[in-house]
């Protein structure tokens, strides 16, 4: 049943995309979501649309996973799409039933919200997708680096990322062995009612949390074994390099964004 | 009638994706009431998987497991009588541990099965005396005590819901000698005084030759073979094959056989090997 969570999957390919330095695609999804959020007019969000439909085909990865993505944020979808479609007063009015209406207006800003939410949703799991997370952490302490000027901890900050990125597979294990040792002892926790329930939920989290702390503590133990002392003259195994694909691709981004700022400004 | 039994049983995890994988492949036996059988498999081999059947963990993609000659699945709201009646101790069962004291952790159990009071309190001292626990650690925190401790607390809360079936996977894991010794002397000593069907799973032969009446080998998803100890040995080679540990004393006996001396018996216990060797060197003196 925890096996089903999908936060921050990636899908190992050779794709252009997969292969793009991890820094460069972070600042191409940055890029791309303010790309999303100038525009305000259908044809912004069509240039969007059309720059989507190009990274999921460069990812190699079936449509169907990043459908897949969109499914837990259904809900928040529908409640938007239906505040836009009933508090949007201007326009002309279509339907009315009582206090409730709708009018053109209304229609046109909750499809174009929807789409927009949609195309946010499926362009940035392009970046989970085709990123490791331990990568992608990499990429992002370089990109931070800047801040240790300011002692902002930026190396620290990372590995505890790829730490807590690392233990996600592995507590999310943990947690499936103890419930079913549990249920082994008769705790009811998909049945039973919500008091007891709740009890058993008690049975579940002291013996993952005592697992957490050991886990925390052997690691800590076996990192100092290591010398570990933070980032200061680490080397890395995999440095980051960048490619002339990198540039290009950033240049395409950019020709996109600047492709919607001059439709905002002509104002279609 | 068989105690437990299976039919045809198949399990796969992850159907329909890439992932799709058959743990248990058609997978058909019979155990009998208060025996103490041997599970042996290398890792995924699909005995874990097989063992979490028994106590309706997990539900077959296709085939039967009956208790008592009733399909567990029959009734699905009953399953958790199942699993009072087939006690599944799992794997480093340490971690499970969360009561504040040793004895409410042992009766967590017992009170699951909504036992009185006085009954939870006869079957905790009960087993804790079973496994070899004394009267003073019940009011102790099971988190101060050893390792080996731990371990024997937890499977007395598996023993103390009394099942008709108990199955330990890998009891020992990761024990010293000493520990392993005292916790599998502990689950004889249970398995003789109850008279309950016991199976203890095990990668090591060693651990379970003495004394299992059977031995059911897992191999691929598949029942390699499930038979007497003597006859499972008779296999050895091929078990040794399978990437099992097949204890020393076999290994030097197979070899004595490949060099020329068959003793013509399956050889799995140091003692049985020494009385072999004394009776032949006694019948060379004697021609």
């Amino acid at each position: 049943m925890l096996k089903d969570i999908t936060i921050g999957q990636y899908f190992p390919g050779n794709s252009v995309i997969h292969r793009l330095d991890p820094r460069f695609k972070i600042v191409i999804t940055i890029i791309y979501i303010v790309m999303l959020f100038t525009g305000d007019s259908m044809a912004c969000l069509a240039v969007g649309a059309v720059f989507t439909a190009m990274m999921l085909v460069l990812s190699g990865i079936k449509l169907k996973m990043y459908l897949k993505s969109i499914r837990p944020l259904m809900p928040f979808l529908v409640i938007t799409a239906l505040i836009n479609l009933f508090l949007v007063s201007s326009g002309e009015v279509l339907w009315h039933w009582k206090f409730l209406k709708i009018t053109s207006e209304g229609v046109n800003i909750s499809v174009f919200m929807i789409v927009r939410i949609v195309l946010l949703i499926m362009g940035t799991s392009v970046l989970t997708y085709t990123t490791s997370p331990i990568t992608l952490t990499d990429a992002i302490e370089r990109l931070l680096s800047p801040l240790k000027k300011l002692r902002f901890p930026v190396h620290e900050l990372a590995m505890m990322m790829s730490i807590a990125l690392r233990f996600i597979p592995t507590l999310i294990e943990e947690t499936d062995k103890i419930i079913s040792a549990q249920k082994a002892r008769g705790a009811e926790i998909d049945s039973g009612s919500f008091t007891t329930r709740a009890r058993n939920l008690i049975s579940i989290l002291v013996p993952l949390f005592i697992s957490s702390f050991r886990r925390a503590d052997e690691l800590a133990t076996a990192m100092e074994c290591r010398c570990y002392n933070g980032g200061e003259g680490r080397t890395r195994l995999r440095q980051l390099k960048s490619a002339p694909r990198d540039y290009i691709a950033l240049a395409v981004t950019l020709l996109f964004l600047a492709g919607v700022i001059t439709l905002k400004i002509i104002g279609i | 009638m068989a105690i437990l039994e299976t039919r045809d049983l198949t399990y796969t995890y992850s159907p329909d994706t890439p992932f799709e994988k058959t743990a248990v492949d058609h997978v058909s036996l019979k155990i009998e009431q208060g025996e103490l059988i041997g599970v042996m498999g290398h890792t995924g081999s699909g005995k874990s998987t097989l063992i979490q059947h028994f106590n309706g963990l997990l539900r077959p993609t296709s085939g039967q497991i009956l208790l008592d000659g009733k399909d567990i699945w029959e009734n699905k709201n009953k399953i958790r009588d199942v699993r009072f009646q087939v006690g599944l101790v799992f794997q480093y069962p340490e971690y499970q541990i969360f009561e504040e004291t040793v004895y409410k952790d042992i009766a967590f159990g017992p009170k699951n099965m909504g036992l009185d009071e006085d009954e939870i309190k006869r079957r905790v001292l009960a087993t804790a005396a079973d496994i070899g626990l004394s009267e003073e650690l019940m009011e102790r925190s099971p988190f101060e005590l050893s390792g080996g401790q731990k371990r024997r607390v937890a499977i007395a809360g598996v023993m103390a819901m009394e099942p008709k079936v108990l199955i330990l996977d890998e009891p020992t894991a990761g024990l010293d000698p000493a520990g392993r010794d005292l916790i599998l002397s502990h689950i004889k000593a249970y398995h003789k005084r109850t008279g309950n069907t016991t199976l203890i799973v095990s990668h090591s032969m060693e651990d379970i030759a003495s004394f299992a009446d059977r031995i059911l080998v897992m191999n691929k998803g598949k029942l390699f073979c499930f038979d007497e100890t003597e006859r499972v040995f008779s296999r050895a080679e091929e078990i040794a094959e399978i990437g099992l540990d097949v204890p020393q004393i076999t290994r030097v006996f197979m070899e004595l056989r490949r060099r020329g001396l068959d003793f013509g018996k399956e050889v799995y216990t140091v003692g049985y090997a020494r009385d072999l060797i004394l009776r032949e060197l006694r019948e060379r003196k004697g021609e």
